[in-house]
């Protein structure tokens, strides 16, 4: 055990979405770039205000869905035309529009697989630890009230600076958390 | 050009009260009031209601298994299904539960895409509601094959026969169609759930609950790096899901349509299919929850206003139904095919002609009733009105695979369709699995989407007023 504890980060509290918005405003605009907002429920906007580029989980699901498409058309035609031929009403062994069907299923499918599975790799999830989730205060994060941490790795992370902008950005309540 | 930076003086119109929205959540509600009310309904001990509702029900769900244990060890012949209807009450009931399914893709999907924002008060209830739906549907399909350890022949997997499946078989589309809808269902229902699992993790009070929840939360945070990604995945999956949900009542509606019958063998049956489809399920979801609401005290969040769009909704898709009954008429004239014409008057006039009327009246009457404001603001009729709804869609299958099969073209062919005891208790049994499931969803599970409806409330706008105080009551 050591005796001082590594520290993670800077957490601010704060009691209004617009207040919170303002806030990652101002951290952004300092430059900061290890550090996140926290809140119970996504506030338009603040994708914006956090200066983050639109999300890649598009073009996993896109992937998903034309692997599904893909195999669809690729397994029936190879199970009914090549592998093992039967013959059903003199039609055509194998048609694109008897094979689609089962093949737009597939495509959904893999799609929505893609688009969760991309969501949580994206997001490095699942993950069973973290240091804010120790934390008693962050709890409020999924209830009621709005957080912003500064990690303490971020190369502009200074102890007393980082603690005055936060202050100066609205907070009322600002806390250590430990990792 | 600095005259073009000054700000315009625009006076901003105040819309005068009567034109003025309806809030989505009453009494300007906060948001932590919002999750304790919902988490609330799922700590402490069940009510006696909820009691009185899991036991008959858990009963049902026993007969449901004593009547599968039966119909698996003795045969298909336990069934009233006989020459020539050999698709009885499975198909009736598969169509039926499977339908209901689909207003909970609609309200989760397709009202998303069209940003109807009241639909976060209602849809974790409904998806929930499709996917015990169509897991009741999915048990028939299953069944009825006979030798139900053969089910896997349904699925690509190779096997010592070297047999695959055989695609041109719209019964083969079915069972993709339904499995992803399973699936998707099933995925698109969790990834709403995570923010609120985390929300149940971090109020929980034990350490089991804290764990269970947690394990099923994935470490969510609530961080905004994430939700740009959550809410980017729940886009696409919404977008998935449109498409899906059409296709699933049309592809089912092909296993009628691709065949040869009168009555079956109609263009019109894919879009109408759809439509009932979503009929039957707001139905259902009305049924669900107009109780629930005054049950777990959650008039402020499930509001009139919802009710009544609910209502409306159910009347649009009624209509269409409607349409579609009376245009199957038209056509069944106008193509001058006289065994097309024999089976339509048959519909109306045969043996089975109080199927036909029961449809007719609890499909097309009954929901020409919400047209008035009266009847939409009276839950009592509403949800007598929203149970007629399911009895109607239920003869619609009815009409539609029984009166189809027992008289076909030759008369030496015809017969009577009776079910036996196995028929109905088995369809009783699949209510008890329906509703237990559910039960024990809104004993276990937040059956409000808790973040969404924070989202909808006026001070979740970092522009209202409202939010810049802390405003809501408590």
């Amino acid at each position: 055990m050591n005796a001082t504890p590594k520290i993670y980060g800077l957490l601010a509290e704060f009691d209004t979405t617009s207040s919170v918005l303002h806030a990652a405003e101002k951290v952004r605009d300092a430059g900061f770039r290890r550090w996140d907002v926290f809140m119970p429920f996504p506030i338009h906007g603040m994708d914006r205000a956090m200066g983050l580029k639109n999300s890649k989980v598009g073009w996993l699901a896109f992937l998903g869905g034309v692997t599904g498409y893909t195999t669809g058309m690729l397994m029936i035609w190879w199970m009914n035309a090549v592998d093992y031929r039967i013959l059903v009403g003199g039609k055509p062994m194998f048609s694109p529009f008897g094979a689609f069907p089962p093949s737009y299923e597939l495509t959904i499918l893999f799609g929505a697989f893609g688009a969760l599975f991309g969501m949580l790799f994206l997001n490095r999830l699942p993950r069973l630890h973290h240091p804010l989730l120790k934390h008693k205060r962050f709890r409020l994060a999924t209830h009621d009230r709005f957080f912003i941490v500064i990690e303490t790795d971020d190369p502009k992370y200074s102890p007393l600076e980082t603690r005055k902008l936060l202050e100066d950005a609205g907070s009322q309540r600002i806390e250590m958390v430990e990792e | 050009m600095a005259d073009a930076a000054t700000p315009l003086k625009v006076p901003v119109p105040v819309p005068p009260p009567e034109l003025a929205r309806v809030p989505l959540v009453q009494n300007q509600r906060s948001f932590g009031w919002i999750s304790d009310r919902v988490a609330a309904i799922t700590e402490g001990k069940a009510p006696k209601w909820w009691w009185a509702a899991f036991i008959p029900s858990f009963s049902l769900l026993c007969l449901l298994g004593a009547m599968i244990i039966y119909q698996i060890s003795t045969g298909v012949g336990v069934w009233g299904n006989q020459h020539p209807v050999m698709w009885g009450w499975d198909i009736i009931n598969f169509v039926w539960w499977i339908g209901i399914g689909h207003a909970g893709t609609l309200i989760s999907a397709i009202l998303f895409l069209l940003r109807q924002r009241w639909r976060t008060a209602v849809n974790r209830a409904s998806e929930a509601m499709t996917i015990f739906a169509v897991m009741c549907a999915g048990i028939y399909p299953a069944m009825h094959v006979g030798r139900i350890w053969r089910d896997y022949w349904l699925f690509p997997i190779p096997d010592s026969n070297g047999l695959w499946p055989q695609f041109r078989s719209p019964l083969m589309w079915d069972v993709f169609a339904v499995s992803t809808y399973f699936t998707v269902s099933v995925l698109f229902w969790f990834v709403g759930l995570i923010p609120d699992l985390a929300t149940m993790r971090d109020r929980a009070t034990t350490k089991i609950r804290q764990f269970i929840y947690g394990l099923f939360a994935l470490g969510w945070t609530g961080s905004n790096r994430h939700w740009s990604n959550y809410e980017k995945a729940y886009l696409i999956l919404a977008g998935l899901s449109t498409p899906l949900v059409l296709s699933v009542h049309s592809i089912v509606s092909l296993d009628f349509a691709v065949s040869q019958l009168p009555g079956w063998h109609t263009t019109i049956f894919p879009p109408y299919f759809v439509a009932g489809a979503v009929f039957s399920g707001f139905g259902m979801v009305l049924t669900l929850l107009i109780p629930l609401r005054s049950m777990c005290k959650l008039e402020d969040v499930i509001t009139m206003r919802h009710i009544d769009v609910m209502c409306k909704v159910t009347l649009a898709t009624g209509c269409i139904v409607s349409y579609a009954y009376l245009m199957e008429f038209f056509i069944a004239w106008y193509s001058g095919n006289p065994a097309e014409q024999f089976h339509f008057l048959n519909r109306a006039m045969g043996p089975y002609w109080w199927g036909w009327v029961m449809m007719m009246s609890c499909n097309m009457i009954v929901p020409q009733l919400f047209w008035f404001k009266k009847v939409r603001q009276n839950l009592v009729i509403v949800f007598i009105l929203s149970i007629l709804v399911n009895v109607g869609m239920w003869f619609e299958r009815f009409v539609i695979v029984v009166i189809s099969l027992h008289r076909e073209f030759l008369p030496s062919n015809w017969g009577y369709f009776k079910p036996t005891w196995v028929d109905i208790c088995t369809f009783l049994g699949t209510f008890g699995l329906f509703f237990t499931c559910f039960l024990l969803f809104m004993r276990f599970l937040p059956m409000i989407a808790v973040s969404e409806v924070k989202g909808v409330t006026p001070q979740a706008d970092p522009h209202h007023p409202l939010a810049k105080e802390n405003g809501g009551q408590h």
